[in-house]
């Protein structure tokens, strides 16, 4: 019973969820992460694994180390979080899509073989996929389609590197990959796609601000954070990554100033926050890999916490367009308060949780003499303040006075980010339970005069920058707009050149046949005409044109023995 | 209290968005000038300028809007781009 994979008591769950009246429904749902931390808790060790055999492959459906554990705790807490964000919603479909999707995340976190990873990468694409099918909009539903592609071929792509990497390696099971050989470059591709590498990241910013207002909350949580995990387990250390890692928390902060939407907003910052994570599986060492599975830890709690705030303006206003919002303090105060602590903890202040996880990527990345690059990374930390820690709040909840007077959010869903930003503030106040449960040995302390200074002068003068801008009337404005990116390449250019290489196509064929029949006539006129006319076998053009296929026939027959067969 | 239809909150007067204003310079004023008196650890030459994380958050923030800003005039469409 003890080797019970958390998994199944998410199935199980489930099912159960199916199959029971309205009423106990959300009895069993919150019942369900209590029981499966509880089970982490009292039964499930570092060391611990559990196995069965399918044909001649081992099935390890159960690996726990510290790295696996860690995981499995943040997705218990994420999952009763955004159980509790979502306990008004009746819709059975978002509620077993919900509990699927976690159950995957902690069946793929506890795999300890590709195959075992595999299954649970793809019901992780399956079932996320309802949580954007839910908002029953067109959009939504082509969106949702959009997404699932994505996430299906990083499956495809995941199978397809495994079974490589079975063949040259004879084993299934997946620990460091490592980038030689094709079979390690599919698992990394597939690894990329969900983790939102640059130019595939657009199912994300796509696909999230698509999603219900609770399904958004789910989402954040799990699938990318479920990449960093594999990341770190299978290419920690890889150079690559560091490049990659700083491109991403660089480019989505650009977006993230001109998006209008703020779900939008929030899934480029979310971008930005995976950079700093991959950065530090890039660099390898045990302070930066550290850094970046306590920062996916922090992320996922503080980045809930500001999609909770942005689902419940969502729930009552009925969209999250910055250009219409405004003045949402008056009537939604304890919201307000909430989302300014999820921002100041993206923001990384001390205190909060994002500045005790970011901080060790940061030191790392200066003890490797990545100078240059840490220069990026600074202005990212900037960045990322500017955007999600100001821009989030400012634009939503005070600005100019849109008149929208909504209600506060409902009891639910403000016990839900109170819980978060509760723990945003334990792990910003108290970070040493927080590093003890990190997987490598490594003694860190984030706070001293230093560290402390210089990111809050970091922060202020960022928020100056703000200031004096909207002063100066420089601030670009939030408009009503489609902002381009990777996802104009499969929405518009292909489908765009596909229907122009289609219509190229249509009107070759036409003026082909045209000239065609033009020619064909003038030929049989001119053999009317003649005196072969006059012979029998072309008086019917049936035998004439027997004829004419059979010599055709004989000549290509001739020039195949003369070219192929000789 | 004289009118009953809007209750005035907190941000509608504007002395009070003024007080937050000059609450928040005077904050940054004591951060700049904190940095002067006080012996950071340095890892990198950089670091050496004084108040450098005040003058890289102030400057990097005016770049990233303004950049944001030529970034808008290359990629920015209508909003119902790609439902035509």
């Amino acid at each position: 019973m003890s080797e019970l994979s958390p998994f199944l008591i998410y199935f199980l769950a489930s099912l159960l969820v199916l199959a029971s009246p309205a009423m106990i429904r959300n009895a069993l749902l919150l019942a369900t992460p209590v029981l499966a931390a509880l089970h982490l808790f009292f039964n499930i060790e570092p060391g611990m694994t559990a196995s069965y055999t399918v044909l001649e492959f081992e099935m390890v459906y159960l690996r726990a180390d510290k790295l696996s554990l860690l995981f499995a705790y943040l997705f218990t807490l994420a999952s009763f979080i955004s159980t509790v964000f979502a306990l008004h919603v009746k819709d059975v479909r978002q509620q077993v899509a919900g509990l699927i999707y976690a159950g995957s995340a902690l069946g793929a976190v506890f795999a300890g073989d590709f195959l075992t990873l595999f299954i649970f990468w793809e019901l992780l694409a399956i079932s996320s996929v309802f949580l954007i099918w839910a908002r029953d909009t067109e959009r939504a539903l082509n969106a949702g389609m959009r997404y699932l592609v994505f996430q299906v071929l990083s499956g495809v792509l995941l199978l397809a590197g495994a079974l490589l990497h079975y063949q040259e390696t004879g084993s299934l099971m997946f620990d460091h990959v490592g980038l030689n050989g094709l079979a390690g470059w599919l698992v990394f591709i597939a690894f990329g796609i969900k983790s939102a590498f640059p130019f595939l990241h657009s199912w994300l910013t796509d696909g999230y601000p698509e999603a219900t207002p609770t399904g958004t909350v789910y989402l954040s949580a799990f699938t990318t954070k479920v990449a960093v995990y594999s990341l770190a387990r299978g290419f920690a250390g890889e150079e690559i990554l560091v490049y990659i890692g700083v491109t991403m928390a660089c480019f989505p902060i650009f977006y993230a100033v001109i998006e209008n939407d703020l779900r939008k907003v929030l899934a480029y910052s979310l971008i930005n926050q995976v950079g700093f994570m991959v950065t530090g599986i890039g660099i390898g060492t045990a302070l930066s890999l550290n850094g970046a599975v306590a920062h996916a830890f922090s992320d996922v709690i503080f980045k809930g916490l500001l999609f909770m705030s942005m689902g419940a303006v969502l729930f009552r206003v009925g969209h999250v367009n910055g250009s219409d919002l405004g003045g949402l303090y008056k009537t939604m105060p304890k919201t307000t308060g909430l989302c300014i602590v999820g921002a100041m903890s993206i923001s990384a202040f001390p205190l909060f949780s994002g500045f005790v996880s970011k901080s060790m990527v940061m030191s790392a990345m200066l003890m490797e003499n990545y100078d240059y690059l840490w220069l990026f990374m600074l202005f990212a930390s900037a960045g990322v303040f500017h955007h999600a820690g100001i821009k989030i709040p400012y634009f939503a909840f005070f600005a100019h006075d849109s008149g929208l007077r909504p209600q506060e959010a409902p009891l639910n869903m403000l016990v839900a980010m109170a819980l978060a930003a509760f723990v945003c503030l334990f792990i910003g106040s108290q970070p040493q339970y927080l590093y003890a449960l990190l997987p490598w040995e490594v003694d860190y302390w984030p706070y001293d005069l230093t560290h402390v200074l210089t990111q809050t002068q970091l922060l202020f003068f960022s928020a100056l920058a703000f200031v004096w801008l909207n002063k100066q009337g420089l601030y670009p404005p939030e408009l009503h707009s489609t902002n381009l990116d990777a996802e104009w390449v499969y929405r518009k250019f292909l489908p765009a050149g596909v229907q122009r290489g289609l219509a190229f196509a249509h009107n070759a064929k036409k003026s082909t046949v045209a000239a065609t029949v033009v020619h064909m006539n003038s030929i049989r006129r001119s053999l009317s005409e003649s005196s072969i006319a006059k012979y029998n076998l072309s008086e019917s053009w049936p035998t004439g044109s027997m004829v004419l296929w059979i010599s055709f026939t004989l000549v290509a027959y001739l020039l195949l023995d003369i070219f192929i067969y000789k | 209290m004289s009118d009953k239809t809007e209750k005035t909150y907190l941000f509608d007067n504007p002395r009070n968005v003024d007080r937050l204003l000059k609450g928040f310079y005077a904050v940054c004023v004591f951060l700049a000038v904190f940095d002067l008196f006080v012996h950071r650890h340095i890892y990198m030459d950089w670091e050496n300028i004084p108040a450098f994380y005040a003058i890289y958050g102030f400057v990097a923030c005016v770049a990233l809007v303004l950049m944001a800003k030529v970034l808008r005039k290359l990629v920015m469409r209508k909003e119902d781009y790609y439902d035509e």
